[in-house]
């Protein structure tokens, strides 16, 4: 296509001359507010590596006239946020729990420090207000396997269930039926009398499952089922189940039990932190 | 300048170019329909059904891959190889064959990745989730794509090359860059689906967000912008605006644009320095960028009026506003400040949908619009009403869509930052998804409509294929007798 320069009717400007396939380009300069404004920000951006970390060298890099680093300020916001709680948690961390539950101010705060922390770490076990899930247990009512006291919650906390710490609370119940010791039979019978024990109609073989339930459950469990708290032997004789209610559910935790894990979590919070949780745990509803 | 002094243009290539539109709209509405779907899942969680490939982890890639590489890829190898032949007065290199090849290469590779996202395989790296296998087929069809393209662009028998094809072959040659640069990695066996990357740790996220963020640059910028190039002249008939502006802007959009990945991993691992070079050149990158809305906005001064008339036009020029907007968003969410609030965040998803949605698939929709009476010799489209109502519904889903997610976004970077006066958090986590479920439904909403309005557009174009008789002689897009420029006094 030969090359032919023409003009625009309406802005007035000439064209480029080329065309392809009708199209035409106009010779317009380059808008000056937008030159203005890309250069600004090219301004902007030299600015910005000269204040900051920017360029690379084969050792290093060029630090920035702000001595700037990421880390410093992140250790810095970290130690500001420390030096805020540090009042509240330290008294916390020294007062008794009737001391704290003496003080209302100290005590709000201490419950809205375990009302967070519950929410960020113990939530997704345990459900929103400690309203529990099936193989977590509930917080909320005033049936506990290890203990409803502040002390025992704490305890419990601290150390864990079957977790890693040296402290850790612990318990096992046998597997009766893989391991034999019960027959299948003799498992229904147990289950015929636990049935019952909760208010379902009681089986047919209650009377054999009861005394089966003495020789084998009731050192761990209680001999009426009202479970053991130094064990951690679970109630029966209760309407709130870990692992659920039905025969069914029954009879796989007698043949083959399930055991959950709860972290200790004094890796990871700190005593005054943990002190609070245990608060707000305990002011659930079932607290004892 | 008449036709007549010209020898007769060739007979172009279309076969394929129709199959790509047709391949284009219909993974427009497969990934619609996904979005749609995960966007219910995240209002709604018990619609992932409980089953491993309904699984949002699973669909998401097949969305976001029907997204930009079905309903994107095959909109821009179509609409590439539609402009390189006429700008080119040149049939396509290596002919109809090749050009297939190309075509069905391309529709195997996407099939078979999501058939693989489904399964459950992926490399778990974002837009390049499929596996070592796919991604050398993907290489093999991208390099005969680079062939035709380039071929027929060194045939050509116009003096210069079109600024639209600059943009195409920028995007071409950056993308077989990109995707073999991020995919280097090391199948485990050769039989296995499974391989390792063979860059660890930050370098690791590094490559990937070279990759992803070149992934914006060069396929959902760079190569819609070659689109915007031949086709708001040619729908709104009038000269580009500034062929200065589209050097300059060409050259800095391309030499700014691969650095900007950083800004994806501020606050992290990756060491400061590559972080402040990420924002600095993110910032850069503003101006290069409205460089392509100012010469698609100002082409149609003197022509404003042609929106009423000319139906692609009101998506393309609607698609280049959208540009504008988000391409003024990205630099300020790129500073690190306005990041440590956005970042993780639903404004992320709000800005990129704002891309997708205002920008990728608008400036799609003009293109194919205009693109279906021309190649299937066709006076008009079948509804021009229909047209219309595609444009509001899906301009009010978009509206909807980035809106509730600034609304989310913004609550959930200011719930997740909030300190009581003790100094501990204020709000969970969980707080903040319950905060943010009306604004999920509210996007799912904006989806719907969004989707709707493509359902109609099929639907238009069906029946201005079947019902419009054909036009045996004459192009409809003929540059017109009496075009506005005059000669040089």
């Amino acid at each position: 296509m030969p090359t032919k320069v023409e003009k625009d009717s309406v802005s007035g400007r000439l064209t480029t001359g080329h065309e392809w396939d009708g199209l035409k380009e106009l010779n317009t300069p380059l808008p000056k507010w937008w030159l203005y404004v890309f250069l600004a920000c090219v301004v902007f951006a030299a600015g910005q590596m000269l204040l900051y970390p920017s360029v690379p060298f084969f050792t290093g890099y060029f630090p920035g006239l702000l001595g700037y680093s990421q880390r410093v300020e992140v250790d810095r916001a970290v130690q500001a946020v420390a030096q805020q709680r540090a009042e509240t948690v330290n008294r916390i961390g020294a007062l008794s729990f009737e001391q704290i539950r003496a003080d209302p101010p100290l005590l709000n705060a201490a419950l809205s420090i375990g009302r967070i922390t519950f929410a960020e770490n113990c939530q997704p076990c345990h459900g929103t207000e400690g309203t529990g899930r099936p193989g977590y247990p509930a917080l909320g009512d005033d049936v506990w396997i290890w203990g409803g006291s502040l002390a025992a919650i704490q305890q419990t906390i601290t150390h864990g269930v079957r977790s890693e710490d040296k402290d850790t609370r612990t318990s096992a119940m046998p597997a009766f039926g893989a391991l034999g010791s019960l027959k299948p039979a003799e498992m229904e019978a147990v289950a015929d009398y636990v049935q019952g024990l909760f208010g379902l109609p009681p089986g047919k073989n209650a009377a054999e499952g009861q005394k089966l339930f003495v020789d084998n459950c009731a050192s761990c469990h209680g001999d009426k089922g009202q479970g053991n708290q130094e064990l951690g032997g679970p109630p029966l004789a209760s309407r709130v189940h870990l692992y659920g209610g039905d025969r069914a559910a029954i009879l796989a935790q007698i043949n083959q039990p399930k055991h959950g894990v709860m972290p200790a979590w004094n890796a990871r919070l700190s005593a005054p932190i943990i002190k609070s949780l245990t608060l707000y745990v305990h002011s659930l509803g079932g607290g004892q | 300048m008449s036709e007549a002094v010209m020898a007769p243009a060739p007979i172009y290539n279309e076969r394929v170019i129709k199959a790509c539109v047709i391949a284009g709209m219909f993974w427009a509405v497969v990934a619609l329909a996904a979005g749609v779907y995960l966007a219910l899942e995240l209002t709604w969680p018990a619609f992932n059904l409980g089953f491993s490939f309904t699984n949002f982890g699973r669909l998401r890639p097949v969305h976001t891959s029907a997204a930009i590489f079905a309903f994107g890829g095959s909109v821009l190898i179509g609409t590439s190889f539609h402009v390189v032949q006429r700008t080119c007065r040149a049939r396509l290199f290596g002919g109809e064959a090749l050009a297939s090849f190309v075509f069905w290469g391309y529709q195997f590779f996407i099939v078979m990745a999501a058939l693989s996202y489904v399964m459950g395989f992926s490399q778990s790296k974002e837009y390049a989730e499929p596996e070592w296998y796919l991604d050398l087929w993907l290489t093999i069809v991208w390099v005969a794509y680079l062939v035709v393209f380039a071929g027929t662009l060194m045939k050509r028998e116009e003096p210069h090359i079109y600024v639209a094809n600059w943009f195409y072959l920028a995007f071409i040659l950056t993308v077989a860059m990109l995707h073999i640069g991020n995919n280097l990695a090391v199948p485990i066996s050769p039989f296995s689906a499974k391989s390792y990357s063979a860059f660890s740790g930050v370098q690791d996220a590094l490559v990937q967000w070279w990759y992803g963020h070149n992934a914006v640059g060069f396929f959902l910028t760079a190569g819609f912008l070659g689109i915007m190039y031949y086709y708001i002249p040619k729908a709104a008939n009038r000269p580009v605006y500034s062929y200065r502006l589209s050097v300059v802007h060409f050259w800095s959009l391309i030499f700014l644009y691969i650095w900007a990945g950083p800004h994806h991993l501020h606050y992290t691992a990756l060491p400061n320095w590559a972080q402040t070079l990420g924002m600095a050149f993110s910032i850069m990158l503003w101006m290069p960028s409205w460089g392509g809305m100012i010469n698609g906005l100002m082409t149609l001064s003197g022509a404003w009026d042609k929106l009423r008339t000319e139906p692609s036009l009101r998506f393309l020029v609607t698609a280049v506003g959208f540009y504008g907007m988000s391409t003024f968003e990205g630099p300020v969410m790129s500073i690190r400040a306005v990041n440590s609030l956005s970042h993780y965040t639903d404004w992320t998803i709000g800005h990129v949908h704002s891309g997708a949605l205002g920008w990728v698939a608008f400036i799609s929709f003009g293109a194919v619009y205009y693109m279906v009476p021309v190649l299937w010799h066709r006076p008009a489209l079948y509804s021009k009403r229909l047209v219309a109502w595609h444009y509001w519904i899906a301009t009010l889903g978009i509206v909807l869509y980035i809106t509730s997610m600034w609304v989310a976004g913004i609550m959930q970077g200011l719930m997740w930052r909030a300190y009581d006066t003790l100094g501990f958090l204020q709000y969970s986590f969980v707080e903040s998804v319950e905060a943010v479920h009306p604004y999920y439904f509210i996007r799912m909403m904006g989806g719907v409509m969004f989707l709707a309005g493509a359902l109609l557009m099929v639907f238009n174009l069906i029946q201005t294929v079947r019902t419009q008789p054909m036009v045996v002689a004459g192009r409809r897009d003929a540059p017109p007798l009496g075009a506005s420029p005059v000669p040089a006094e």
